[in-house]
């Protein structure tokens, strides 16, 4: 594999992995404070998930790629050199905005592990096979509660209707277009973020129909870009202050 | 966890009806018959009122302790170092939350809805282990949480599942599982902390010095003040007195924490050879139930984070109770 290729899927990685393990950190803010404890126990099971997915891949770039301790990348890096996604940095807000959110996020990553299933990068294509099974039950609960809420009463459609409308400019930015996408798609590791970001439009616009949502006008709202390129929220310095406090304390200890 | 080894008694104890002070003596007899041969009590068996009435306040205040208990360790998920203790904290606050799940279903079938029990704690009526009035002020308060206080549990847990009521017992089989699964993740992390470097020894020795007082507290007074009474264990509702439990535990771990170089902040803290029970300072029984009636440090905040995540998922249960027809045709 040459240097630069080499480069493209570390960056690619990357984002992928900071986008898990913020929003899994978000959603775990979830456990003890649900709106009934059933969600509670799912939010909270689904972020034990993502930071899995993180750390997995954060392992997949200290092993094949010469990254480092996946602790330290993780729990000492600074803002500007996180990739995730805006998205997934702001606070979790109310549970209308959290599982808008999630539903958004994960169809949106549902997409991108079905493409890694061809991933010429065999760690990252054996990785998919199993993040793929999960990401089926994120789905499909996140699915599940978006018709449930909007079809019940006027407060909770009206609620789950401004929470789209907040989202949608956000979760269009998972998909910013990183400047070696063509070189992947060349080498065959992923199809490049604009056809992941047509499939999950069309993934995503029946469901939305079906829950009487209206998709706001994707060519009229502008995506919120960013964050891959480390340029971020304020809300990610804030939340990494607080992940890293103790292991700060002393890095090079075991905790 | 948690299911403190005291029941705590309603502050406003509502004299019980005519009926429910005379049970038929001839289906008392019955039951008592049962419970004595080992039976299980099933929720539409016959059963006195106020074997109904104390332990479905037993089941609903191990079932507040649970959701309330994920509060403390709850605020230090965000803030576990590691991916490793990162998981195992979201998994075990997690598991928490399921417990209180199941006993609130426990609880159901004794006739009180889950809401009501949820109203009684929000109001202060109905109680939860004391033990989650205290804060958990650093990395090391959480192991000695998931370590000692979650053994402490286990004690207590692991008596009752043996009691007479078969929902309730079944509950307490799968939770004393997981428990010790949280028993051994508490281990790993402490023992990390005490065989760390000089600035975790020292975390970890002072959050030990804070949690040691609530720890002896866990069971509740000693047996001689305890009111809580031979019916009751008659009965199997409570299986074993505070002073046992607090022994038992205190013969286990006290000397797992001696090994690790560790120091408990009582000098008189020792077992004696002779009759084989420990002795220790008596903690303060006064303070216990200073804390118990809301004079604890965190009392107020933990039922204010509580009434917050009530307010706050109003909505959510609303549409949930409320689900219509699908709307006729989509905008979009």
């Amino acid at each position: 594999m040459n240097a630069a290729l080499q480069k493209a899927i570390t960056t690619l990685i990357t984002s992928m992995a900071d986008d898990a393990l913020i929003l899994g950190h978000r959603n775990s803010e979830w456990t003890g404070l649900g709106p009934i404890m059933e969600e509670d126990i799912a939010f909270s099971s689904m972020a034990q998930d993502k930071i899995g997915h993180a750390w997995a891949l954060y392992r997949i770039l200290q092993e094949h790629l010469g990254g480092e301790d996946p602790d330290q990348f993780a729990f000492i890096r600074a803002a500007k050199d996180f990739t995730c996604c805006h998205l997934a940095e702001l606070p979790i807000s109310s549970y209308d905005f959290s599982l808008m959110r999630h539903f958004l996020f994960d169809h949106a990553e549902a997409v991108r592990y079905e493409s890694l299933q061809q991933c010429s990068f065999e760690p990252l294509q054996q990785l998919s096979k199993k993040v793929k099974g999960e990401l089926k039950y994120h789905t499909l609960h996140a699915d599940a509660w978006v018709l449930q809420l909007c079809r019940g009463g006027e407060e909770s459609q009206q609620r789950m209707q401004a929470a789209l409308d907040r989202c949608f400019p956000l979760a269009a930015g998972i998909f910013e277009p990183g400047p070696q996408d063509a070189l992947l798609a060349d080498a065959g590791i992923y199809p490049g973020e604009q056809t992941l970001y047509d499939k999950w439009l069309n993934t995503i616009y029946p469901l939305l129909v079906n829950a009487s949502l209206n998709l706001p006008d994707p060519a009229a709202i502008p995506p919120q870009y960013g964050g891959r390129y480390g340029n971020h929220t304020p809300h990610l310095q804030a939340l990494l202050q607080e992940m890293g406090e103790v292991f700060r304390l002393d890095p090079t200890a075991g905790w | 966890m948690y299911g403190g080894g005291y029941i705590f008694d309603e502050p406003n104890k509502k004299q019980l009806r005519e009926e429910q002070q005379h049970d038929d003596p001839e289906k008392l007899a019955i039951f008592e018959a049962r419970i004595s041969k080992g039976e299980k009590i099933e929720p539409g068996d016959w059963m006195p009122a106020e074997y109904r009435r104390q332990l479905t306040r037993l089941i609903e205040q191990h079932a507040h302790s649970e959701i309330i208990g994920a509060l403390p360790e709850g605020t230090w998920i965000t803030r576990a170092p590691g991916f490793k203790r990162k998981l195992a904290l979201i998994a075990k606050v997690q598991d928490e939350i399921g417990h209180g799940q199941l006993l609130y279903n426990a609880a159901e079938t004794l006739g009180k809805s889950r809401e009501a029990m949820i109203n009684d704690l929000l109001s202060g009526k109905s109680k939860y282990s004391n033990v989650f009035n205290y804060p958990a002020k650093t990395w090391a308060d959480v192991t000695v949480i998931g370590f000692l206080i979650d053994a402490a549990a286990i004690v207590n847990q692991v008596a009752n599942a043996k009691g007479s009521y078969g929902p309730y017992c079944r509950a307490l089989e799968r939770i004393c599982y997981e428990e010790s699964f949280h028993l051994k993740q508490g281990h790993d992390a402490l023992i990390s902390l005490a065989t760390g470097t000089p600035m975790q020894k020292a975390m970890l020795q002072d959050a030990l010095n804070r949690w040691w007082q609530p720890i002896m507290h866990f069971f509740g007074p000693p047996d001689k003040v305890s009111q809580h009474s031979e019916k009751l264990m008659q009965w199997r509702v409570k299986m074993a007195s505070n002073d046992e439990m607090r022994n038992q535990f205190l013969d286990t771990y006290v000397p797992k924490l001696w090994e690790l170089g560790l120091t408990l902040p009582d000098p008189l803290l020792h077992k004696n050879i002779e009759t084989g029970r420990w002795e220790y300072t008596d903690p303060d029984w006064d303070l216990f139930f200073k804390v118990i009636n809301g004079g604890g440090p965190c009392n107020q905040e933990r039922l204010q984070v509580r009434r917050w995540a009530e307010e706050e998922g109003r909505w959510v249960r609303k549409a949930l109770m409320n689900p219509k027809e699908r709307r006729a045709l989509p905008v979009a």
